[in-house]
């Protein structure tokens, strides 16, 4: 098979890009809004994985992967709220407390998957959300499937960026958010409550991890298998140095990423004879010489990482 | 009186550690078993039977020497998450350095094997060191990344260039009998990597407490600008303190190799880089406390299939209770005793903060 330009080829490759990109994109999205807010989420590996168990339970047990993709965000959230209670009441260092996270759900879910679908281990197909072409526009050569014709979830995601990117810029809450995360002192005296804010933004980034989680198992493989973000919510955290804590930045490097994973897994299927590992590579080395690469110049939010405290000066 | 205080922060995370165990054990119920046979069995197994006990041993020094490779880049305030990456390019120089150097004595084999195993981790981890000194690039993404890259890079060096030949699945052939460590317990797999692991812990305790080596890497960890102003390399010291941490969980691989696999394979270190992260939380950083605290989920791990004979319980369930530990023992460090003072403060009345400028404070 030759590798040179084919539309056919190209045309496949976006479409299964764009697909692989949506649950990094939910990840680096969530991890936008923690730490826009001033808290980093190294358990981003973790809420992805945790709420990819809610949508599996969910639906195994309701039959409705509706309920499904609801239970995942529910729980994303309340790991959300965890970490909260780690970093900004307890004061935990925030790098810790997202290990943490990133151990207790890798064990919990392990557990938990082998207590709800049985022994085996979730080795159970659970329904999930059919890709829904959108009539006329899917048909659009190139970008159409890529586009056009994607699982509900997929088409959720820029919505949501949008919806994200205009509160933060456009609202109040979007300025004391940012305040939060800049300059929390000042926000503080200007009667902003910073902890709520933090709280807050943390819980909307485990959902928004979650439902990266949940994409896995209702729109990818409709099972729900032991660490199998497979470290999707690392990649995520580059993708949100490489989009410079923007919104849709982020969610424009998780697409970077998801066409890196997208091309080789084609890579492997059209040369066999070279080893895979090669291949697999690829999406992890992208992420380190993109971080290495356009590192230059960028700068997170100032009180990113660090514990804001009241009464102390 | 900082030997109380010391006291009283391993009291804490006991207390921490007994928390999660209670809430383990509430996992356990749940699945209809009893968490008291459950437990007993654990301990039982781990600790008190020969058999287990060696497998304990055997689980515990690569989790030891994993926990000391976070340690030692944390006191320059670098965080080491890649130590299981670093394991595998140690396995994967061992393993090198044993199939190619030509035949020597154990005495010297040995130690040339375990060197070039070191020197993969140390490698490997000083990528990312550099890359945080020169560029400023978050370690921590880094090593995190770089821990899937290596584990890749030996699937492919055991599924290709080092393959048996002949082998049913990807493995790379078996390391010969001068360059297999001696064995500590006999007939059992417990070999004396233990050693090694106990030995660096004490240096490094040593190091920390009593040298100017350790000195300085306080200096660079808890202020880099008083470190410069006192004249301290402090991208050299990043460096070098990823690159020792890098060292540590290299020889952990190379052990792991060299002790009790005797050949390369794919995913040979079952976490234990991730394990050494814990054991280094739960010992609140402090070397001298990772051989406990290795010990400790060395235990758990070892114990953890027989709590399924013994009590219909799945072996999973220590995942979990590993997991409510590290976020127990995180909580538990985060309090340095001035909570419950906090908690009083709050029913007293405070000042109320005055409008007008103290005049001795100067204007800006």
């Amino acid at each position: 098979m030759s590798l040179l330009p084919d539309i056919g080829l190209i045309t496949v490759l976006l479409a299964s890009g764009v697909r692989l990109a949506t649950p990094i994109g939910f990840a680096a999205l969530g991890g936008v809004l923690a730490e826009r807010g001033g808290v980093y989420n190294v358990g981003l590996e973790g809420m992805m994985l945790w709420g990819a168990f809610g949508a599996a339970a969910g639906t195994y047990l309701t039959g409705s992967p509706v309920v499904g993709l609801v239970a995942g965000i529910l729980l994303g959230a309340a790991a959300g709220l965890l970490l909260a209670l780690l970093c900004v009441t307890l004061a935990v260092n925030q790098l810790v407390a997202g290990i943490a996270i990133n151990l207790l759900c890798a064990g919990l879910t392990a557990f938990l998957a082998r207590a709800t679908f049985g022994l085996a281990g979730g080795g159970t197909a659970v329904s999930g959300f059919a890709a829904f072409p959108i009539p006329y526009l899917s048909g659009l050569p190139v970008i159409g499937p890529a586009l056009f014709s994607q699982d509900p979830l997929a088409y959720m995601l820029p919505v949501l960026v949008a919806a994200v990117a205009f509160c933060m810029y456009r609202t109040q809450a979007g300025l004391r958010l940012r305040a939060a995360g800049e300059s929390p002192r000042a926000a503080d005296s200007a009667g902003v409550n910073v902890t709520a804010i933090r709280y807050v933004s943390l819980a909307l980034s485990g959902a928004c991890a979650a439902a990266g989680g949940c994409h896995l198992v209702l729109c990818q493989v409709y099972i729900f298998s032991e660490g199998m973000s497979a470290g999707k919510g690392f990649i995520a955290l580059a993708a949100i140095i490489l989009g410079r804590w923007h919104p849709v930045g982020a969610v424009v490097a998780a697409l970077f990423f998801g066409l890196c994973d997208a091309l080789q897994l084609q890579l492997q299927f059209s040369n066999p004879l070279v080893p895979y590992q090669i291949f697999l590579i690829l999406p992890f080395a992208a992420s380190l010489v993109a971080l290495v690469w356009f590192n230059g110049g960028t700068r997170q939010p100032a009180a990113t990482g660090k514990v804001f405290d009241r009464e102390s000066r | 009186m900082t030997r109380l205080r010391g006291m009283l922060v391993g009291l804490r995370v006991v207390a921490a550690i007994a928390a999660a165990l209670g809430l383990g054990s509430i996992l356990i119920l749940a699945t209809g078993a009893d968490p008291l046979k459950a437990y007993t069995a654990l301990v039982h197994e781990a600790l008190f039977d020969y058999w287990g006990l060696s497998n304990t041993i055997v689980k515990t020094s690569p989790i030891l020497l994993a926990a000391l490779a976070v340690i030692v880049p944390l006191r320059a305030g670098v965080y080491n998450i890649g130590g299981e990456g670093q394991i595998y390019m140690g396995g994967l120089f061992g393993t090198l350095a044993a199939l190619h150097l030509p035949t020597l004595p154990s005495m010297i084999a040995i130690p040339a094997a375990l060197l070039c195993a070191m020197m993969g981790g140390a490698l490997w981890a000083s990528i990312a060191g550099l890359l945080k000194a020169w560029r400023g690039i978050n370690e921590v993404i880094v090593t995190l990344l770089m821990n899937y890259i290596a584990i890749y890079v030996v699937s492919f060096a055991v599924s290709g260039p080092m393959i048996a030949s002949g082998a049913p699945y990807p493995y790379s052939d078996e390391i010969p009998e001068q360059f297999r460590l001696p064995l500590l317990m006999p007939q059992t797999d417990a070999h004396i990597g233990v050693i090694f692991g106990v030995a660096a812990a004490v240096v490094i305790a040593f190091v920390f407490a009593r040298t100017a080596t350790g000195l300085s890497l306080d200096i660079v960890g808890k202020s880099p600008t008083a470190a410069r102003y006192a004249g301290l390399n402090v991208k050299a010291h990043i460096v070098a303190s990823m690159a020792s941490g890098g060292m540590l969980a290299g020889l952990a691989g190379g052990i792991e190799v060299l002790g009790l696999k005797y050949r390369l394979f794919h995913l040979f270190s079952p976490g234990y880089g991730f394990d050494g992260v814990v054991a280094a939380f739960i010992a609140n950083a402090n070397p001298a406390f990772a051989p406990l605290s290795a010990l400790f989920l060395g235990a758990l791990k070892s114990g953890a299939s027989v709590m399924q004979r013994a009590a219909g319980v799945e072996g999973t369930v220590v995942d979990a209770i590993v997991g409510l530990v590290v976020i127990l023992v995180a909580a538990s460090l985060a309090w340095k005793g001035d909570l419950l003072v906090g908690l009083f403060d709050g029913f007293r009345l405070k000042p109320v903060p005055s409008d007008q400028p103290n005049p001795t404070e100067p204007k800006q």
